[in-house]
């Protein structure tokens, strides 16, 4: 088994966690971390793919996708925080459930 | 020129709509100027066209829009005969229109006066359309420009009949859809041909054909208020008198009619018709239709509805003429067209005039009427002696027709249906008549406003006068060259290939 | 300068004076802001001219070409939805001149926030790559919801975040399917995958993640709840771009990569389900449309039945049919008619908010007096959602409703003409308060006269758009991924 698949299955293992936690979690905090957690587990996968030629040179395309998708990641977190805090202040809730609406 | 024509007669009413949509709600003479400018132009072009036609100039206007489906405008003698009605009519119905606001003191004048303009636009498209594609678009248009004039008032009871006018024909309309596309799927182009054009499929496609034609029919149907699918017409009797008479003379109820004068002659053509052996079904449905709204006119107390009803009878004696095959069945379905135009719209000009001038909408009301306003009582008494059928004004001349044409098909149940419906007309009319001129009135009438001379506001006299003397001359002069009855004979002439 | 260089322009220019209107206050905001949209309009009417006078513009930004440097590639789709977007966002722009109220915050961080997500779009739009096309489309995600949470409220906040975080789980999934396809086949480029892609367990998985992601952004039934909280509470200018624009957008990368990337697989079952899923749509929108109170929730719920026909392109084009093709036209002719009209009708619902108050339809009663002009431009916008004649959603469900009689999908055409129903009713429903006389007392009402003819051009333009056709499709055709020709055969007949 050779070490970037070993980082690919970790990689669909850390997104896949972080999917269950994105769909089961109710708070929305953890919900982002969830989410963050799928992009990370994903940009390991990707990192991964750079070693397709088993002998070849390293693909550097694959660490340009991941440096932008990181950038992108990172101002959607930044986005969600923002945003969680003002609903904070508004609501005093942390959650998107029905209940509290009127 | 003769490319152009065709597109300049909706174009005249559009312009004018687009126009008076932007004039300032008490701008009245400008907008009398607009509407009174583009309707005369109308009339003037359709005068054009019809000298052209006779002669056998060819007027088309095409216009590519994707895949082999065109616009086409294209004014052939049928067409003209819708044109030249609605062109008229609109003209006549403008003028109405304008004095009735003056007097009722409407509102929203600018949108009234705009969509009017839009409908007439919408009417003439389909009078022109040049294939169904063309046909539908103009008459979905036709739909949606009606529902503003249907809810004019604004009230909770027009509102209402505005939803279940929409019902109906919007109803119909998405029936209408369904059916040419699946028409064209099979045929591919669907262009009108003087004749029909499914020759080379019904040996094939007998049954789709049979569906298609039912689905057409009751797409149509809906707005030449067939029974059952009449319900909406009486409902939508709530819009201003002009409106009214626009819809049952001119516009709604013609255009279906119309529409299935295209089907059954340019579209499938006699022979497939009888081959695919539609036709019984449709006279039947129009001969019911005939009965059933004559029957149900003769208890309405309510004049407007007495009309109503009464025009739910006449325009199937149109789709009774296209249903029983051949040329003087034609002829008399094809002058039908206009004579009832011309009678049902001098009704409702009198009717509005009623309503406005001595606030009466009821019959048991119009005892004596004939002293208060003569010219008017005058006019409806010639449109109502037509309408049953007194030689020689309009109607006789339709019904004569019809059944020559039934008699020579060999349909002489018709003739029985015929007689029946004249019985029935004159049962609902003649009464009216004799109310009017030969009663006693119960209660004095209102006089007058402000010492005025005329019995009404004088645009509210000349069209209801003008009207009648129309189907006077309609009867009289039914031998000239250009009377109805003459292009009516041209007309089927061309349709059977006699000419 | 080759000619090519022009593509840059839409997505440059909004980008730049973005930044600029962020960075300045005052008075010039407007007018640079002005300038802007003046600008990245004309620049991206001057790009699908040139698509349409001559064929494929494709620059390399930079000069480095695929595979590693960015390619923007504007063919006759691009060049369509180019146009578009020039149109609804330079309307837009005049409308929101004086939509905020002058000098306030709102009105500060609206400008650049929209130039940067119109320029996202544009970017979108002609990115040659599955990469650039996921990058563009965060970008409008990164727009979009901020702009949402302008409207301040409690509601805007809680829909943009929940947006938000969908956004992320389908930008996320349709990243890992790039992720994917870049294993297997090494290449992202657009045409070089589509040459390249060979119909195995790694192409299937990434198909399903990349077009499961994007039916999340695109709203497709059942993913539609977030969509008319979002659109509804949201600013009325910024409504009419996420429900024109934005979601276009999504719809555009769906067809984009099936007709582009993935001609080479089969995937009729794929088509099926979400042809099912679109049935659903329209279904469902209309009846949700049709029991609303407030104006801009049935016309958010119109979108989600809206979007269902544009889904209908995918079980209904069937290369193995000869003309169901017609089906690729139509949806994209009725993407961007609806586009026209939805942004319409937002706007018009934007100054019944502003003038009124309040968007609670039965409380509109005489708005048809009051604000005839306004009426009358939500009317003919809704003449398009209802699918009428002249209208381009006449033309647009003509042609799908075709494509399902050619192609002998009954189903489809059933739902196809039901959908139009239940757009009568929603229409009309808010149309008869509109008609209905108003109360004895009502106040006379004067409409914001820029506002209302922005909104008035905008439905001209809907409603007309089916005169356009010949026009539309004549940019469409150029390289285009269906033949646009060989399935008319009625043109030959007489």
């Amino acid at each position: 088994m050779s070490t970037s698949l070993i980082y690919a299955i970790t990689g669909i293992a850390i997104a896949g966690l972080g999917l269950f936690h994105f769909l089961s979690q109710r708070n929305i905090l953890r919900k982002i971390l969830a989410g963050n957690f799928i992009g990370t587990g994903i940009f390991l996968f990707l990192v991964s793919s750079a070693d397709r030629q088993a002998d070849g040179p390293i693909d550097p395309v694959p660490h340009a996708l991941v440096l932008t998708g990181i950038v992108v990641a990172v101002s959607a977190t930044a986005l969600l925080l923002s945003l969680l805090c003002r609903y904070h202040d508004e609501t005093g809730s942390l959650t998107l459930d029905e209940e509290d609406d009127e | 020129m003769n490319e152009w024509l065709p597109l300049l007669i909706p174009a005249t009413s559009l312009i004018a709509a687009l126009i008076i949509f932007f004039v300032d709600e008490e701008s009245r003479g400008l907008r009398t100027f607009v509407n009174l400018t583009t309707a005369s132009l109308k009339v003037l072009l359709v005068v054009f066209l019809l000298i052209g036609v006779s002669r056998g100039e060819n007027y088309r206007f095409t216009l590519p829009l994707f895949f082999g489906f065109e616009i086409v405008l294209h004014a052939d003698a049928l067409s003209l005969l819708f044109v030249s009605l609605s062109a008229l009519l609109w003209l006549v119905t403008t003028i109405y229109a304008i004095g009735y606001m003056d007097v009722s003191h409407g509102h929203d004048r600018s949108r009234f006066f705009g969509f009017f303009s839009l409908c007439v636009s919408a009417t003439t498209g389909i009078a022109l359309a040049g294939n169904l594609f063309t046909f539908l678009v103009f008459y979905e248009l036709l739909t949606i420009t009606t529902y503003p004039l249907v809810t004019h008032r604004g009230g909770a009871d027009a509102i209402k009949a505005g939803r279940i006018y929409l019902i109906y024909t919007l109803g119909g309309g998405a029936l209408l859809l369904v059916a040419i596309v699946w028409l064209k799927s099979i045929v591919g182009a669907a262009n009108f041909v003087t004749g029909g054009m499914l020759i080379p499929f019904v040996a094939s496609h007998q049954l789709e054909l049979t569906i298609i034609f039912t689905m057409l029919i009751i797409g149509f149907g809906v707005k030449a208020a067939l029974i059952p699918l009449h319900g909406w017409l009486p409902v939508a009797m709530v819009a201003p008198a002009p409106v009214s008479a626009l819809l049952h003379a001119v516009a709604v109820v013609k255009a279906g009619a119309f529409g299935i004068m295209r089907i059954v002659y340019d579209v499938y053509g006699p022979g497939v018709c009888t081959e695919l052996g539609v036709r019984p079904w449709l006279a039947a449905a129009a001969a019911a239709t005939i009965i059933y709204g004559s029957m149900r006119a003769l208890r309405q107390d309510d004049f407007k509805r007495r009309l109503a009803y009464s025009t739910v009878s006449q325009v199937s004696y149109i789709i009774l003429g296209a249903a029983i095959i051949g040329p003087l069945a034609t002829v008399g379905g094809l002058v039908h067209l206009f004579h009832q135009g011309i009678m049902k719209i001098t009704m409702f000009f009198v009717a509005g005039n009623l309503a406005e001038e001595v606030h009466i909408k009821k019959i048991s009301q119009m005892n004596g009427l004939g002293r208060r306003m003569p010219i008017t009582m005058a006019s409806f008494s010639i449109a109502a002696c037509a309408m049953v059928g007194i030689p020689p004004m309009a109607g006789f001349i339709s019904k004569w027709y019809l059944g020559l044409g039934a008699i020579a098909a060999g349909q002489g149940w018709v003739v029985a249906v015929l007689l029946g419906s004249t019985l029935l007309n004159a049962a609902y009319f003649l009464p009216i008549v004799y109310r009017v001129w030969f009663k006693e009135p119960d209660v004095p009438f209102d006089p007058p406003e402000n010492g005025r001379k005329l019995e009404i506001h004088l645009y509210l006299l000349i069209p209801p006068l003008f009207t009648a003397l129309c189907v006077l001359a309609a009867g009289i002069f039914a031998g000239m060259p250009f009377s109805p009855l003459a292009w009516a004979k041209l007309i089927a002439l061309r349709e059977y290939g006699l000419q | 300068m080759t000619q090519s260089s022009i593509l840059i322009w839409p997505v440059l220019l909004p980008l730049i004076f973005g930044t600029v209107v962020f960075l300045i206050r005052g008075r010039s905001v407007l007018l640079l802001s002005l300038a802007g949209a003046i600008g990245t309009a004309l620049a991206s009417f001057r790009v699908s001219h040139a698509v349409h006078q001559s064929f494929t513009l494709v620059h390399e930004v930079g000069g480095w070409g695929a595979p590693l440097g960015i390619v923007l590639r504007a063919d006759g789709l691009a060049a369509v939805m180019l146009g578009l977007s020039g149109l609804v966002g330079l309307v837009i722009s005049v409308y929101s001149l004086t939509y905020f109220k002058s000098g306030s915050r709102k009105q500060q961080l609206f400008w650049p926030i929209w130039l940067l997500l119109w320029g996202g779009l544009n970017g979108l739009f002609i990115s040659g790559d599955i990469f650039n096309l996921y990058v563009t489309l965060e970008l409008v995600s990164l727009g979009a919801i901020p702009l949402i949470a302008l409207a301040g409220t409690r509601d805007a906040i809680k829909a943009s975040l929940r947006y938000l975080l969908l956004a992320l789980l389908g930008s996320m999934s349709y990243l890992f399917g790039v992720g994917l396809l870049y294993m297997r086949f090494g290449v992202l480029d657009l045409a070089m995958l589509g040459n390249a892609i060979t119909p195995d367990l790694t192409a299937y998985a990434a198909i399903a993640l990349m077009i499961g992601g994007l039916i999340i952004k695109s709203a497709l039934f059942p993913m539609h709840f977030w969509l008319p909280p979002a659109h509804s509470s949201a600013p009325a200018p910024v409504s009419a771009a996420l429900s024109g624009l934005v979601v276009t957008a999504s719809f555009y990368m769906v067809a984009r990569l099936w007709f582009y990337a993935f001609p080479a697989l089969d995937l009729a079952k794929l088509g099926q389900l979400i042809g099912l899923l679109g049935c659903g749509a329209i279904l469902w929108g209309g009846w949700q449309a049709m029991r609303q109170e407030r104006l801009k929730m049935l016309v958010a719920y119109s979108t989600v039945s809206q979007i269902g026909y544009l889904f209908l392109v995918f079980p209904l084009c069937n290369t193995a049919v000869e003309g169901s093709g017609i089906a690729w036209s139509g949806s994209i002719l009725f993407a961007v008619s609806h586009a026209i009209a939805k942004s319409g009708a937002f706007l018009a619902a934007g100054i019944f908010i502003n003038v009124y108050g309040h968007d609670r339809i039965s409380e509109l009663r005489g708005a048809g007096r009051q604000l005839p002009m306004v009426t009358f431009a939500f009317a003919l916008a809704g003449v398009n959602l209802m699918g009428l004649p002249p209208s381009g959603g006449f033309v647009g469900k003509w042609m799908l409703l075709k494509a399902a009689f050619i192609t002998g999908q009954w189903g489809y055409g059933v739902v196809i003409v039901c959908g139009g129903l239940l757009a009568f009713c929603y229409i009309f429903r808010v149309l008869e308060q509109f008609m209905t006389t108003p109360d004895e007392n009502a106040p006379q009402l004067k409409a914001p006269v820029v506002m209302t003819y922005s909104v008035l051009s905008l439905a001209v333009v809907a409603v007309s758009l089916g005169f356009f056709t010949p026009v539309l499709l004549g940019v469409l055709g150029v390289d285009s991924p269906v033949s646009l020709v060989s399935f008319a055969p009625e043109a030959l007949l007489p």
